[in-house]
């Protein structure tokens, strides 16, 4: 019989088989299903894969699934709340800060991890959070303007 | 309206030839397996570009191109696809406006080959200048048929009916002035699913049963396969491996399994001796070509003779990789001798067709669907992934996935061409009056000079080349974008006169005049002089029916890379149909444009790509990105032209020509940051 873990994503307990060489990464697209965390380069160069590990943001390509059981894993389908989008994922749809939209689920999840902790964070905190995040379409100025929207929104919604 | 592919509109013909299971091919060959050369002669790429379709006329069907169900509820088919320049917005918009529906009540088919009318491809920026108008027309002739009233008023009881008799023909689209949808920034449609992660791009499909397969890569390019022991793959549970001709494959439950299977095979190559790299590219590319110059008769020659200065510079472009953020990617799945692929591509008609010959089998038993996909800029033009999971698919009898590893993008895909561009010139008091240009390899998109000149002789030259190369955003207009107008400023300074005032001085085209003055006023060209470590340049172009023009200021500290700091691009396409898109898209070129320009470059020796990984290879990120302004002039009273290309064209030249203007020394090498390396400059290059 083959030992499991348990993994908590976005609130709910999964049951997996405890394969030491399998990534959160894998075991979240090709096991659960939860497809928005995307392979772009497998080294943790491009953050296509970020998603956040009780709340601090991590590349899930990078991660061993066994190494994280039982800690809080939300993925960009966990931001979304009863319905109501999480600011950021607002704001990028305000300012149209994507292309292809293939790195935007990881830039958001790194922005959202930056915005939890930092509510007001300067423009180099900023791409200080996202430097490890690659859009190739090259819509850096649109996503560094969608944070700075989405700490503003936070910050009225938060007043 | 039909479109001749340029040369480096990639065609390639399938990417294998399956022997399925006859084993005489094997042993024909005495059990090697022949990989395709990449030292092929460039028509190779070209072959199979026909199949029959080109120059076919669009069908005048309405039913062709847009349902309307009982509700009101419409669905535009076009076989163009979305890989983030936002067509399925632009064609949604176009078929609103004619309609007079709103925007949400249009869902787009884009790109299934079973749904959709054949379409060549999404390249070349054709979609704005054929199928919106298409679109457009097909919407107008339907409106005509619907008729008059508020949309909300309309009778759709029986509007398939009515439209099933109609033809594109009668459409009468509504002039530019009378625009209430086009021309405004309608947000991206489907954003929503891109936000929340729920859009499935071609990597993220999956189907009952599906496994994940891998496929065998040689060791080097041109290797030969000697023997492959497959024996410990195919003793693992629930794997299957296809040894099928020059295709050796495994597929199994999980990625992890499939990579653990493909691990397991043992093969035996071959490679011979002698191969480029890219440290000899330059000299390679120019002892190696194909067709040489044109006779002149003296024409250029008279010319030169007659000019007060003559001027004479050599210029390379390294190979670049598109690297797109999704890899490869595809998902098949046979029913009988059916087939049904959804892959991202720019010709899903194409890699239909490509599927039916890999597999002996007619076009019809093919269907291709290409999700909405994450990126492409020129480089996903063919079907390699497609093929593969068909063929695993095929010996499993389950749905197969290939998903290229970042490595195998970086390596087996395709390239941006290198080149290299040999200018010679003449200048008589601040007026150009002769221009040799020749351009070796790296292809022929933008290599007619926009100035005014009365001795000219502009030729390309196919050469043989090292590494698979095709389509880029933009083609070799960057390329030669960057020779021309570095050369410009190079003539500019001989004649001792202002850069942008010697190319206003040379130059009739109002619209190329428009840009650079427009480009040039936002920036407050020659309101600051170079110097003190900050640097300004200038470059402009035209392209695909479009004008670019691009200022720069760039720091330079001594011992360090330049650093881009600013950047102004003036942009006009014609009548605009979205701005903040169009926006979108020139400041997207700027970005990567700024990697070509300043430090993207594929090393390879000995049939390898030496920085096939991002940890490697540099691409721009956050700390690259200068402040960027854009200047869109509209123009209501021209047809829009594409947007995805042109854009990319004038960084490199006037980040170069900041260089010059702040150090005095001109680099003539794609990537600038790069010093080119020993022995790369060919026979009479100006040292570097």
């Amino acid at each position: 019989m083959a030992r499991t873990i348990d993994l908590v994503v976005n609130g709910t307990r999964h049951t997996v088989a405890a394969d030491p060489n399998r990534t959160l990464l894998s075991v979240l697209r090709d096991e659960l299903d939860l497809t928005g965390s995307k392979y772009g380069c497998g080294e943790g160069q491009c953050g296509a894969c970020t998603v956040m590990i009780d709340g601090v943001a991590a590349r899930s390509c990078q991660t061993g699934a066994a190494a994280v059981a039982g800690r809080r894993i939300t993925t960009i389908e966990g931001l979304e709340q009863h319905g109501r989008l999480h600011p950021l994922q607002e704001a990028f749809l305000e300012i149209g800060a994507m292309q292809c939209g293939y790195c935007t689920p990881g830039m958001i999840v790194s922005g959202a991890a930056l915005l939890a902790k930092n509510s007001n964070p300067s423009e180099e905190e900023i791409v200080s959070a996202l430097e490890g995040n690659l859009c190739r379409c090259g819509t850096y100025p649109r996503i560094l303007a969608a944070v700075r929207l989405a700490a503003s929104k936070m910050k009225r919604s938060a007043a | 309206m039909s479109y001749e592919p340029e040369r480096y509109e990639l065609m390639a013909g399938p990417a294998y030839n399956f022997s399925f299971g006859r084993r005489g091919f094997f042993k024909a060959l005495g059990g090697g397996i022949v990989v395709v050369s990449f030292l092929a002669k460039s028509e190779a790429q070209e072959s199979g570009g026909g199949r029959g379709r080109f120059g076919h006329p669009l069908p005048q069907q309405i039913a062709a191109w847009l349902h309307i169900d009982a509700k009101g509820a419409v669905i535009v088919y076009t076989g163009k696809v979305e890989v983030g320049q936002n067509s399925r917005t632009s064609l949604t918009q176009a078929a609103a406006e004619e309609l007079g529906a709103p925007a949400g009540a249009i869902e787009l088919v884009m790109g299934d080959t079973a749904r959709t009318p054949f379409d060549m491809g999404t390249f070349g920026s054709m979609t704005t200048p054929q199928m919106v108008p298409q679109i457009r027309r097909a919407a107008a002739a339907a409106r005509e048929i619907l008729g008059p009233g508020a949309w909300e008023t309309l009778d759709f009881a029986n509007a398939d009916k009515k439209l099933a008799s109609g033809v594109t023909t009668s459409g009468h689209p509504k002039p530019t002035s009378e625009w209430k949808v086009l021309g405004t920034s309608v947000p991206k449609v489907h954003g929503r699913q891109i936000v929340t992660g729920a859009h499935r791009y071609a990597s993220d499909m999956k189907r009952p049963g599906m496994l994940y397969g891998r496929v065998l890569r040689p060791e080097r390019f041109d290797a030969q396969l000697v023997s492959a022991d497959t024996s410990a793959a195919q003793a693992m549970p629930d794997v299957t491996v296809v040894h099928d001709g020059d295709f050796t494959g495994v597929a199994a439950p999980t990625p992890h399994a499939a990579q653990l299977a493909l691990a397991a095979i043992k093969p035996q190559w071959t490679s011979p001796e002698t191969q480029w790299s890219s440290k000899t590219l330059f000299t390679e590319l120019k002892r190696n070509v194909e067709a040489g110059r044109e006779p002149d008769a003296g024409f250029i020659e008279k010319g030169l003779a007659e000019a007060a200065r003559k001027h004479e510079s050599t210029y390379t472009i390294a190979y670049i990789a598109h690297a797109p953020l999704e890899p490869r990617a595809a998902v098949a799945e046979w029913n009988g001798d059916k087939l049904t692929v959804w892959t991202g591509t720019q010709r899903p008609f194409g890699v239909q067709s490509e599927l039916a010959q890999a597999f002996h089998i007619p076009e019809s038993n093919v269907r291709v669907m290409m999700p909405d996909t994450g990126a492409a800029y020129g480089g996903k033009h063919t079907g390699e992934a497609a093929i593969e999971a068909a063929r695993l698919a095929k010996a499993a009898g389950k749905p197969v996935k290939i998903v290229w590893t970042r490595e195998e993008e970086f390596t087996w895909a395709y390239f941006r061409p290198a080149g290299v561009i040999e200018v010679r010139s003449g200048v008589t008091d601040g007026r150009i009056v002769a221009w040799e240009f020749h351009n070796y390899n790296s292809g022929a998109s933008g290599l007619n000079t926009m100035y005014d000149i009365p001795h000219k002789r502009e030729e390309f030259h196919p050469t043989k080349y090292p590494l698979r190369q095709g389509s880029y955003r933009g083609l070799a207009a960057t390329a030669n974008h960057f020779a021309r107008e570095s050369h410009m400023d190079e003539l500019a300074a001989l004649s001792q006169i202002e850069p942008l005032e010697f190319r206003l001085r040379n130059l009739k085209d109002e619209r190329f005049r428009a840009v650079l003055q427009a480009a040039a006023e936002r920036f407050g060209w020659g309101k600051r002089k170079a110097g003190a470590g900050i640097g300004y340049g200038i470059a402009g172009g035209f392209e695909k029916g479009s004008y670019v023009a691009t200022c720069a200021e760039l720091h330079c500290e001594s011992g360090q890379a330049p650093r881009i700091v600013r950047v102004v691009e003036a942009f006009e396409c014609g009548a605009i149909l979205n701005p903040d898109m169009l926006k979108n898209q020139v400041e997207g070129a700027v970005v990567q444009g700024l990697g070509g320009a300043l430090f993207e470059a594929i090393e390879f020796e000995n049939g390898r790509i030496l920085d096939a990984r991002f940890s490697k290879y540099r691409v721009p990120r956050f700390r690259d990105v200068p402040k960027i302004e854009v200047v869109l002039i509209d123009r209501k009273d021209l047809a829009p032209a594409g947007a995805g290309e042109t854009p990319i064209m004038t960084l490199a030249p006037a980040v170069a020509n900041a260089i010059y203007s702040v150090t005095g020394e001109r680099i003539r090498s794609m990537p600038l940051s790069r010093r080119a390396p020993a022995g790369s400059t060919v026979s009479g290059a100006p040292a570097i």
